[in-house]
C-alpha cells in the first residue's frame, strides 16, 4: 500500500504540479476539490492507475469523492486488485 | 410575480429600451459596464449592499460591498493606468475566479481598455495563440499561472506587462509587477473613461472548426441585452442571492457571472473551488442561494451522485433554476423538479457571439423538457432551410437556427478577421463590412447550431453545424488539437472528433497514426493525452486514442473528420465517394 501511494503521488507531482511550485501534497491532500487536478484531468490519471495495476475502474466509481486524495485513490485501487 | 411577468405580452409590446427603464437609466448617463456595475450601484444608494459573496478552496471566504467593487475596480484602473494602459488596449485577465479577477475586469472596462478574459486551465499553447492573436498589451495573472506566461512571453512582443496579483511578490522575476488592490491605498475616485454605445469592452476567443480560435468582440452596449435577459429569463430580484457556476474565462462567467446581475445590482456568489456535488450542495445551503444558473455537464454530474445526497443538504432557498452551455436533456430537467422540491432547470440557448440569451425558457412558462425553449421577445429568430437558407415554416424540419442581426450584445467583429465574420452572415454581400452586417436587418446571422421548431413555436435542439467539440459546454475547435497533436514526436497524423459521453454530452477523440520507430501503447495513449492537457487546456484532451494505420481521406489529401465523427456516434457516414482508396 505504501508502494502504491509514494507512486500515485509521485505521479501527481509530477504531471499535475510544475517545478517550483509551493504546494505541498500529502497523501491527505484534496486534489480534487483544491483544483490541483480537474474534473477532466481525472480521465488521464485515472488512465494512468488503470494501465499502471491493470485493472479497470468503473465510471461509477471513479467518482471525484473516490479521487480527492492519494489515500482515498489507493483504498479504490486495492479494492479492485482484490 | 415573475419580472417577466406575461412572455406573450411582452413578445407584442418590445422594445430594446424598455432594458433601459429596468435600469432606471437616463439619457446623457455614462454607457461604461465598468461603472454601471459598481459606481452607478453605490450613486442609487445601494453602496452598503453585498456584491460578491466569495468562497475558495478550503476554507477561505470573503464579502464585498457595491462599494468595495466601486473602489477596487477604481484601484485596478488607477494602476494600469499609471502603468500607461490606454483606453482600446487590451488586457488579458489570466486567473481563477477570485475576487480580482472580478475587480480587474470592472477596472479595465473603467479606463476603456478592452477586457480579454481567458480560461485559467489554459495550457500555454492556447495561451501563446490568443495572446498573439489580439497584440495583448498587459496580463493580469496570479503566481500559480504566471509560470505559463513566462514560457511565451519572449514570443509576444506587444505584450508589455506582466501584472501579478496574488501569491508572494519576493517570487515575481525580471520585468513582472506585483499588485495587491486590497492591500493598497483605497482608490476613492477614478476619472472614468467616457465610453460610448460601440465602445469595445470585451473580447472573448472562441473556436471553429478550421483555423485558429477567434477573438469575437463586445462594445459596452451589450448590457441592455445582458441586463434584460438578466431580469427576465434569471429573474433576478432585489433580495435575490443569485449563483452562476460559469468560470468568467467564457461568455457565461462575464455576460451573468459580472455584467448582467450587477448592472441590476444583484448579490453574486463565486466558489472558487473544485468541482463535487457535496461541496456544491453546501454552498447553496450555507448562502442561501435562490438562483442558480449552471450547466448540463454539471446538472448531470450532481444527478450521477444520486437523489440520497441532494437530501442531506437544505436547499429550500432555492426558487429559480437556469442552465447554459449544450442542450440540457429531458432527463436532467425531469430530474431537478423531482429533486428541488418542483424546481426544473430552465434551458437557455445563445453563444460567445451572440452576447446574452437568445432562445429560452421563461418563468411562468410551461417547460417542454428537452427543448430550448423559444426565442427573447426582440430577437428574430428563424430556423432556415438547410440548402437554400430560406425560414422553414414546416413545423419539426431540422434546419440552421439564425438571427436577424440588430440585438444589442451581438458581437461586433472577429479581431482582425472581417472575412470569417462576413461568412457567418447569409444574404449579406461580398465586401459588406463588420458595421453594415451587423445592423443589417434584411440578412440572417447563421448560428452553427441545428435545430427545430415545433407547431407550439418551442425549439428543439438537433446538434452542430461543423465539426466544433463542445464538451461540458465548451467548444473545443478540432484544428487546434490536430496541430498540437502532430507535434507529438510520435504522432504523423491526427483527426480529433467529439465522441458522445454521458456527461459532458462529447468529449475528444483522436485518431492517429504514428511515425516509423513508434508502437502503438497505452503509455504512449497517456502520454498524448497529457501532452495536449498541458498545451492546450483538459478540455482539449483527448480522453481516447485510436491509433490506425492510415486516416479516412478525400482525393485532395484532406482528413474527412465528418466519416470519423459519423461512426463515433453511430450515425450514417453519407457520401463517401470523394474519399481516397489510398
Amino acid at each position: 500500500m505504501d508502494k502504491m501511494k509514494e507512486t500515485v503521488l509521485e505521479y501527481i507531482v509530477d504531471e499535475y504540479l510544475d517545478e517550483d511550485d509551493e504546494d505541498e501534497v500529502s497523501y491527505d491532500s484534496p486534489l480534487i476539490s483544491s483544483g490541483i487536478v480537474d474534473s477532466f484531468s481525472m480521465v488521464s490519471l485515472k488512465r494512468f492507475i488503470e494501465n499502471k495495476y491493470s485493472i479497470k475502474l468503473p465510471d461509477e466509481e471513479a467518482t471525484p469523492e473516490a479521487f480527492d486524495t492519494v489515500n482515498s485513490i489507493c483504498r479504490l485501487v486495492n479494492k479492485h486488485l482484490g | 410575480m415573475s419580472n417577466i411577468g406575461s412572455y406573450e405580452e411582452r413578445m407584442q409590446n418590445f422594445d430594446w429600451e424598455i432594458a433601459k427603464d429596468v435600469l432606471d437609466w437616463k439619457e446623457g448617463e455614462l454607457l461604461n459596464i465598468g461603472a454601471i456595475c459598481s459606481d452607478r450601484i453605490c450613486s442609487r444608494g445601494d453602496g452598503k449592499k453585498t456584491a460578491l459573496i466569495w468562497e475558495g478552496f478550503g476554507d477561505k471566504s470573503a464579502r464585498y460591498t457595491f462599494d468595495d467593487l466601486r473602489v477596487y475596480s477604481n484601484g485596478f484602473a488607477e494602476f494600469l493606468t499609471d502603468h500607461g494602459i490606454e483606453p482600446g488596449d487590451r488586457v488579458c485577465l489570466f486567473m481563477d475566479k477570485i475576487p480580482s479577477l472580478y475587480f480587474s475586469f470592472l477596472g479595465v472596462l473603467k479606463l476603456g481598455a478592452i477586457a480579454q478574459p481567458l480560461f485559467s486551465a489554459f495550457g500555454d499553447e492556447s495561451l501563446e495563440v490568443r495572446l498573439a492573436s489580439a497584440g495583448t498589451r498587459a496580463i493580469i495573472t496570479t503566481r500559480k499561472h504566471v509560470r505559463k506566461v513566462r514560457k511565451i512571453k519572449d514570443r509576444l512582443p506587444d505584450l508589455e506587462k506582466i501584472i501579478v496579483v496574488e501569491g508572494n511578490p519576493d517570487k515575481l522575476k525580471e520585468g513582472e509587477i506585483f499588485f495587491d488592490v486590497e492591500n493598497s491605498p483605497r482608490v476613492e475616485k477614478f476619472d472614468v473613461y467616457q465610453s460610448s454605445a460601440e465602445t469595445p469592452s470585451v473580447l472573448h476567443y472562441t473556436s471553429g472548426t478550421t483555423g485558429q480560435p477567434k477573438g469575437a468582440l463586445h462594445v459596452h452596449n451589450s448590457v441592455w441585452g445582458q441586463a434584460l435577459t438578466a431580469s427576465w429569463v434569471l429573474d433576478l430580484q432585489d433580495d435575490d442571492i443569485y449563483w452562476c457556476t460559469a468560470d468568467p474565462g467564457w461568455v457565461t462567467g462575464t455576460s451573468y457571472g459580472i455584467i448582467g446581475p450587477w448592472a441590476l445590482g444583484a448579490t453574486q456568489c463565486v466558489l472558487d473551488s473544485g468541482f463535487t456535488s457535496s461541496r456544491w450542495y453546501k454552498f447553496i445551503q450555507d448562502n442561501r442561494i435562490t438562483v442558480w444558473y449552471s450547466a448540463p455537464t454539471a446538472i448531470r454530474a450532481l444527478m450521477k451522485d444520486g437523489n440520497d445526497l441532494v437530501g442531506e443538504f437544505d436547499l429550500s432557498s432555492l426558487r429559480h433554476l437556469a442552465s447554459v452551455g449544450e442542450p440540457l436533456n429531458a432527463e436532467a430537467v425531469i430530474w431537478s423538479g423531482e429533486v428541488f422540491d418542483g424546481l426544473k432547470f430552465h434551458d437557455t440557448f445563445w453563444q460567445t457571439e451572440t452576447g446574452s440569451m437568445m432562445i429560452t425558457n421563461y418563468p411562468g412558462m410551461e417547460i417542454r423538457p428537452g427543448s430550448m425553449g423559444m426565442p427573447f421577445p426582440g430577437i428574430n429568430a428563424a430556423v432556415l432551410d438547410l440548402t437554400t437558407h430560406e425560414p422553414l415554416n414546416e413545423a419539426g424540419k431540422v434546419g440552421l437556427i439564425a438571427f436577424r442581426p440588430g440585438w444589442p450584445s451581438m458581437f461586433r467583429q472577429y479581431w482582425k478577421k472581417p472575412d470569417i465574420y462576413r461568412s457567418k452572415f447569409v444574404g449579406a454581400s461580398e465586401n459588406a463590412m463588420p458595421d453594415e452586417l451587423r445592423t443589417n436587418s434584411d440578412i440572417w446571422y447563421v448560428s452553427g447550431d441545428r435545430a427545430s421548431i415545433d407547431k407550439d413555436g418551442y425549439y428543439w435542439f438537433v446538434g452542430r453545424d461543423d465539426d466544433v467539440i463542445n464538451t461540458g459546454g465548451h467548444l473545443v475547435g478540432p484544428f487546434e488539437i490536430e496541430s498540437a497533436l502532430v507535434e507529438h514526436e510520435a504522432i504523423a497524423e491526427a483527426a480529433a472528433v467529439g465522441k458522445p459521453d454521458k456527461v459532458n454530452m462529447e468529449v475528444v477523440k483522436a485518431f492517429v497514426t504514428l511515425k516509423p520507430g513508434f508502437e502503438p501503447s497505452d503509455d504512449l495513449e497517456l502520454d498524448i493525452m497529457n501532452f495536449i492537457r498541458k498545451r492546450l487546456s483538459p478540455l482539449a484532451m483527448p480522453q481516447e486514442i485510436e491509433y490506425r494505420d492510415k486516416l479516412p481521406k478525400t482525393r485532395s489529401g484532406k482528413i474527412v473528420r465528418r466519416y470519423l465523427r459519423a461512426i463515433e456516434w453511430g450515425e450514417e457516414v453519407g457520401d463517401i465517394s470523394s474519399l481516397s482508396d489510398e
